[in-house]
């Protein structure tokens, strides 16, 4: 059975370490959803978030070749995760922006900056809730939508 | 600056002189010279120039597997480097520690499509343990000792160090690490009391457990003391190609080679077992056949050092991570007292009648040399005086089914990346790392030519490797598969056009045998030993002989093609 994961990786913050691991998922044929990586603050390693899929053999896979690069300090793969992703859009001008804020405030988002023809507008919250808001969104017409990627603490 | 202030060349030579290295493989240019600059200046150890970057990584390979010490080899900058990744790839796939180390063009011109520029790190990074591009000669020093220490630490492997040129002209002090500590890198050694103590239990409980030997024994170093568990249990044991000389060719216990060109025997016996003991194997595809007929009545026991390789392919009962020497230590005093070697007589007994129903065996003739009798031969001569190398192809799995093997690191073969070309270089490197046995290079006439040039390398270095061709002319292995698998259609695979290997072996300073019989091969032999010289001894074999038994690619293991009859 293929099941969603997320698994954070604490890496040294050194020349290359990310190539590392992409190039160890992309040579074992892993996959990759989302990666997210900055470093951790005041420390000399970064945190990153990766949402991957596979059957359980092939996540304990992933999480064991994942410890066998050098520069891992750990890998962290955990049930009880709080997640979180963000997503901002721009919303044309002449569409009703007040109707456009009350939907990003029920997901913890609001208008973050007002240009020339369109609205920019943010919204942080589960990955799940996110996808929703996007769904919803679009009878806004949005004219781009970025997503983060996902960001995950353990509880 | 203090007076320990040096620049990163010479850095490079004195950490080998902490590492106690005693020869280095190599191949100068541009971007590497300042380093060959202080060798020129600092000699501390041999340098051998191999004749191509190849040849110097597979040497410094070859040392490495017959002593157990790290090997290094130097390579400059774009060719060079990419010559040595054949090298790197091997040594990668087998868990050999090596550091080698490339020249790069200087860091203000990296990314520029530099003359001699590739992205070396970016090229190895797949086939080493881990690898560094030195961006600062500060840290020069801990780099160098990070890399030796992950070379031979955990499951061992090759490391590569990139130095770019500018590199090696900036001075920093030269504190070298005494002892190296890293944080995110801590293989685990001491295994598991709980799981040791449940891996004993299920093997006093088992009636049919079998030894599954792998190469993590060789690198462990820990051959004593499995002969030792081995001979307390009087559990049958296989062996895979990287195992072989664990136990002694004529230990009663030893079913033999297991897996693709395997004995009857061992097949069976994995194929029967309600146990596996799987001590440092990696259940390689040529080892286990079809995954899901593998040991399929078996409960397996696997202690590896390396956590990712257990229940990687095989779903493991009783998993037990660390050093191999440690675990069998906590395990044999375990096993001494709960296990009854009586217990699986019956299971003895059902495993000798299989071996004496299909031993090994090929049909020896008058007329023409048979290659099996040829190693036969060379190991009624050389048992236990000689190191024996091989390239790829037929020659090396007669090589592993018949030469009878007296102890570990004696049989030094490219098993998971099966490179041909591998066999002469790496038989120089185990004659300069072990000067008083006899290095035979068993090779074929494909193989042989593959890196041909190194004969220059031994004769100047005066390290006689003795190699024996068995040629078919052919490249017989996959001659072999044609002749199988594709109806005889001998797609690129003849090698009747030849050199006259005597004459080539004459003109680099060597001498050539060519024979046909088995009195000339003995007498070939005897006076190659004897002259002590750098020596091809081309003999001629049955072209159409077959390696067998044999399970074809991705069939069952107990599926064996015993004979095959035209
Ligand atoms: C570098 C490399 N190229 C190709 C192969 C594929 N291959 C495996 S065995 C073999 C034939 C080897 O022929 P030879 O050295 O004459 O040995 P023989 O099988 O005849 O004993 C080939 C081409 C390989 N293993 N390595």
């Amino acid at each position: 059975m293929v099941e969603r994961r997320v698994i954070s990786v604490i890496v040294l913050n050194e020349h290359g370490v990310l190539t590392r691991i992409t190039g160890l998922f992309a040579a074992r044929g892993y996959n990759i959803e989302t990666l997210t990586v900055a470093p951790i603050p005041g420390s000399d390693y970064s945190r990153l978030t990766i949402v991957t899929s596979g059957s359980a053999k092939v996540i304990e896979q992933i999480i064991k070749q994942l410890h066998k690069l050098i520069p891992v300090y750990k890998v962290i793969e955990h049930s009880e995760l709080v997640e979180k992703e963000m997503v901002m859009a721009k919303i044309p001008l002449e569409e009703r922006l007040a109707d456009v804020e009350a939907l990003c405030r029920a997901y913890n988002g609001n208008i973050v900056n007002i240009g020339q023809d369109s609205a920019i507008i943010m919204a942080a919250d589960e990955p799940k809730r996110i996808s929703n808001f996007i769904s919803a969104l679009k009878r806004f017409n949005p004219k781009e939508i970025v997503r983060s990627g996902v960001v995950a603490i353990e509880r | 600056m203090s007076k320990n202030s040096m620049t990163g060349a010479r850095m490079v030579v004195e950490a080998m002189k902490k590492e106690g290295v005693e020869v280095v493989f190599g191949y100068p240019g541009g971007a590497i010279m300042n380093v060959y600059d202080e060798i020129y200046k600092n000699p501390y150890f041999k340098h051998i120039l191999t004749r191509h970057e190849q040849a110097a990584v597979h040497a410094a390979d070859g040392y490495a597997r017959a002593t157990g010490k790290v090997g290094v080899a130097f390579v400059t900058s774009g060719p060079g480097f990419t010559n040595a990744v054949t090298g790197l790839a091997t040594a990668y796939m087998d868990s050999i520690p090596l550091v080698v180390i490339s020249g790069q063009v200087p860091i203000s011109m990296i990314g520029t499509d530099a003359f001699q520029e590739i992205d070396a790190v970016g090229i190895s990074r797949p086939c080493t343990k881990h690898n560094y591009l030195v961006k600062d000669v500060k840290e020069l020093p801990k780099i160098l000792a990070e890399a030796f220490y992950i070379a031979r630490s955990g499951r061992p492997g090759p490391v590569h160090i990139d130095i770019p040129k500018d590199v090696t002209v900036q001075e920093a002090e030269f504190d070298y690490p005494k002892k190296v500590k890293l944080e995110t890198y801590k293989p685990t050694i001491k295994g598991n009391a709980r799981q040791i103590k449940k891996a004993v239990e299920a093997i006093a409980e088992a009636k049919k457990p079998v030894f599954y030997l792998g190469g993590g024994i060789i690198h462990s170093n820990s051959a004593n003391l499995v002969r030792e568990l081995v001979a307390k249990t009087q559990i049958p044991a296989v062996e895979t190609l990287m195992a072989r000389g664990t136990l002694r060719y004529d230990d009663p216990l030893l079913l033999g080679m297991v897996g693709m060109h395997g004995t009857y025997a061992a097949n069976m016996a994995m194929s029967e077992a309600d146990l596996l003991i799987a001590l440092g194997p990696r259940f390689d595809d040529r080892v286990t056949g079809k995954l899901s007929e593998f040991a399929k009545y078996a409960e397996i026991i696997h202690i590896d050092i390396d956590p990712s390789s257990i229940g990687k392919l095989v779903k493991v009962h009783y998993p037990i991570v660390g050093d191999l020497k440690e675990v069998l230590k906590d395990l044999l005093p375990l096993a001494e007292k709960r296990i009854d070697p009586k217990r699986y007589e019956a299971w003895r007994e059902i495993l000798r009648r299989y071996q004496e129903l299909h031993p090994l065996k090929y049909e020896d003739s008058d007329e023409v040399l048979k290659p099996e009798w040829v190693i036969q031969r060379l190991g009624e001569k050389l048992k236990g005086k000689a190191r024996i190398s091989t390239d790829v192809g037929q020659h090396q799995m007669w090589t592993a089914q018949y030469y009878p093997f007296t102890r570990p690191r004696e049989l030094i073969t490219s098993g998971g990346l099966g490179t041909m070309g591998f066999g002469f270089p790496a038989a120089i490197g185990v004659k300069q790392g072990v000067p008083d046995e006899i290095s035979v290079n068993i090779t074929g006439d494909g193989s042989i030519l593959m890196n041909i040039q190194e004969l220059m390398t031994a004769v100047q270095y005066k390290l006689p490797v003795i190699n024996v061709i068995l040629n078919n002319n052919f490249l017989g292995m996959v001659r072999q598969w044609q002749t199988f698998f594709y109806d005889k259609r001998y797609s690129e695979t003849d090698l009747s056009m030849q050199p006259d290997f005597v004459k080539l072996a004459e003109s680099f300073g060597g001498v050539g045998y060519r024979v046909k019989t088995k009195e000339e091969f003995d007498k070939a032999l005897e006076d190659a030993i004897q002259k002590g010289v750098v020596a091809l001894i081309d003999v001629v074999v049955d072209r159409y002989e077959n390696v067998l038994p044999m399970v074809p690619a991705g069939g069952s293991l107990y599926n064996m093609l015993l004979e095959f009859k035209d």
